[in-house]
């Protein structure tokens, strides 16, 4: 160590001098930004009863129902709560607690939740095009156009900030009660929302690459082609298959207002009651959404490693 | 005393240094050379410990470092400072914050994280910018900086580690002729005005000879040759850079980019 107090040196005081109103700027600055993000923590939390007492009374109780599930006497006859049981897993269709029972409708499942995964996958590639076609001029450091960028980020706004079940309603009335609507309704969600992450990524892409297509005399699309694509591309890629993943769980949802697929069937039980169908559903669904993580995951793997 | 015993490292079937055995005394300031591809890199990197030796021990004043692990590990690295080639400063962080992060190492967990730094640590940090005459750009960001001007901020960095030896991996392959001098007179007079081991790869062998005592030259991962500047004959050269195999004949007036000394006095610190 240097034997001295270093805050004597005269470069230091210097320095202190010349930037030290600088410095405690920045860090006001942070923690201004600190203080506001509490601020509105705090105004959220009263506004919607965010209470930590409240969660720590309920912490508690998030066993009970599961335990009331458990504890249900096995007996003929539906009990109240569905249960499986052990002793009469493999019963036939007619026996309650069997599986044979909460999955009689199986085969009508199963063509509902490929319905429902077919709206997704259309969904999903209608939104992740558009978005594709939108993102570059929404991009400032791109396209040095400030309308556009302008007029394209608005766009882009609009498009994700109508609930998708909104959209779906306007939807039934000139396209009618199916799976049109839900998909049309998905599909433009998912071109504001992807548009805005492709833009971020855009934004992070390193311009130099984009200056080499420039010097060669590469046109605007060349530059984004050549300059930029190859950079972002792995990320839209990840970012459209997490889309894919929502948008299984939205054509669930939208099938609710008549947009076709498990939705409406899953509609349907809960209306009726019938309980240990909707758990049958549920547990499909989150069946397919597993299958598809594991999917999209080989997939992206296989796919960041190659050119483009 | 740094010592490398039979130092080798493979990668793959590969070998990037073999059997390499060094000695080099406190404050010395050695150049190495040889062809890319030669294991200087390696070298460096293994002496550092970024990278793990497939054989063989390194010692410092006779204490075996090649097993050290975690928190000695991390106090070996902060002994035995990096300049990069490519400077490996953070773009994003002011050129302040960027030489503080030579302090890291000696920093609790809580000020890490919080980025919070003593004021004496602070002026430490200017003391070192000042003497690269960098003071000026401290509450600049790293990436608005010249090249230059990039590789002595990590330089001053490498000084905020207070190290014994400084490893240089081609400190100036990416800069002009002036800002290669500038930054090879900075490594000089830490070593001379300090005292601090500097070990520093060169691709130009004028500079090897106008800033270092002791040259050692390196082909396919061996060392080749130790000695001094004046030991370097045509016939040593051949054995350093070899045959290309393509009729390229080494010309030093092709890979000289270094100043005279003395050309530009006002930088002559």
């Amino acid at each position: 160590m240097i034997p001295q107090d270093p805050t004597n040196d005269p470069a230091y005081r210097l320095f202190v001098q010349r930037f030290g109103s600088l410095r405690r700027a920045r860090i006001a600055e942070t923690w201004l930004t600190i203080a506001v993000l509490a601020l509105l923590f705090l105004i959220s939390a009263v506004a919607t009863d965010f209470s930590p007492e409240q969660i720590a009374r309920g912490i508690p109780r998030i066993g009970e129902y599961f335990g009331k599930l458990l504890s249900i006497e096995p007996k003929r006859g539906a009990p109240s709560v569905p249960v499986l049981a052990w002793d009469h897993l493999f019963g036939g269709v007619k026996e309650p607690q069997s599986v044979a029972y909460w999955f009689y409708r199986i085969d009508v499942y199963t063509k509902l939740l490929w319905q429902t995964v077919q709206m997704a996958i259309i969904a999903t590639v209608m939104g992740f095009t558009a978005a594709f076609v939108l993102c570059f001029p929404a991009t400032g450091t791109l396209l040095p156009l400030r309308p556009v960028v302008f007029l394209v980020r608005r766009v882009l706004e609009i498009l994700r900030t109508i609930p998708q079940v909104v959209l779906a309603f306007i939807f039934v009335w000139p396209f009618g009660i199916g799976p049109l609507a839900g998909i049309l309704a998905i599909g433009i969600h998912t071109t504001g929302a992807l548009g805005k992450l492709f833009t971020e990524l855009n934004e992070n892409a390193d311009l130099r690459a984009v200056e080499g297509i420039r010097s060669v005399g590469g046109s605007w699309l060349a530059q984004m082609r050549y300059g930029v694509m190859p950079q972002v591309l792995p990320g839209f890629l990840s970012y459209g298959l997490l889309r894919f993943e929502i948008n299984v769980r939205s054509s669930t949802i939208i099938g609710f207002v008549g947009a076709g697929g498990i939705g409406s069937e899953l509609k349907r039980v809960i209306g009726f009651n019938i309980y240990e169908e909707v758990s049958a559903i549920c547990i499909l669904i989150l069946l397919v959404v597993v299958a598809l993580d594991l999917t999209s995951e080989r997939i992206r793997h296989r796919f960041i490693g190659n050119t483009v | 005393m740094l010592e490398l015993e039979h130092l080798s490292r493979r990668f793959g079937d590969k070998t990037a240094v073999a059997d390499a055995s060094l000695t080099i005394a406190h404050g010395e300031m050695v150049g190495i050379i040889g062809r890319s591809g030669a294991g200087k890199s390696t070298l460096l990197r293994l002496i550092n410990r970024l990278i793990e030796p497939s054989a063989g021990r390194i010692l410092s004043d006779g204490r075996d470092v090649t097993g050290l692990r975690g928190a000695e590990l991390r106090a070996w690295r902060a002994r035995t400072a990096m300049i990069f080639q490519q400077f490996n400063l953070v773009n994003r962080l002011d050129v302040l914050t960027n030489v503080l992060c030579g302090r890291l190492n000696q920093m609790p967990t809580t000020r890490v994280l919080f980025k919070i730094f003593t004021p004496a640590e602070r002026a430490l940090a200017i003391r070192a910018l000042d003497r690269l005459g960098l003071a000026d750009v401290a509450m600049n960001r790293a990436d608005a900086l010249s090249g230059g001007q990039q590789q002595r901020v990590a330089i001053a960095r490498a000084l905020m580690q207070e190290p014994s030896v400084m490893l240089a991996d081609e400190p100036i392959a990416s800069l002009d002729p002036i800002n290669a001098k500038v930054v090879m007179d900075a490594l000089l007079d830490i070593n001379q005005r300090d005292g601090i081991t500097v070990l520093t790869n060169l691709h130009t062998l004028d500079t090897a000879r106008t800033y270092c005592r002791r040259i050692i030259g390196m082909a396919a991962g061996r060392v080749v040759f130790d000695g001094k500047p004046e030991e370097l004959t045509e016939s040593v050269l051949h054995t350093i850079y070899g045959d290309a195999g393509d009729g390229a004949v080494l010309d030093e007036r092709m890979t000289s980019t270094s100043l005279p000394m003395g050309i530009i006095p006002a930088m002559a610190r």
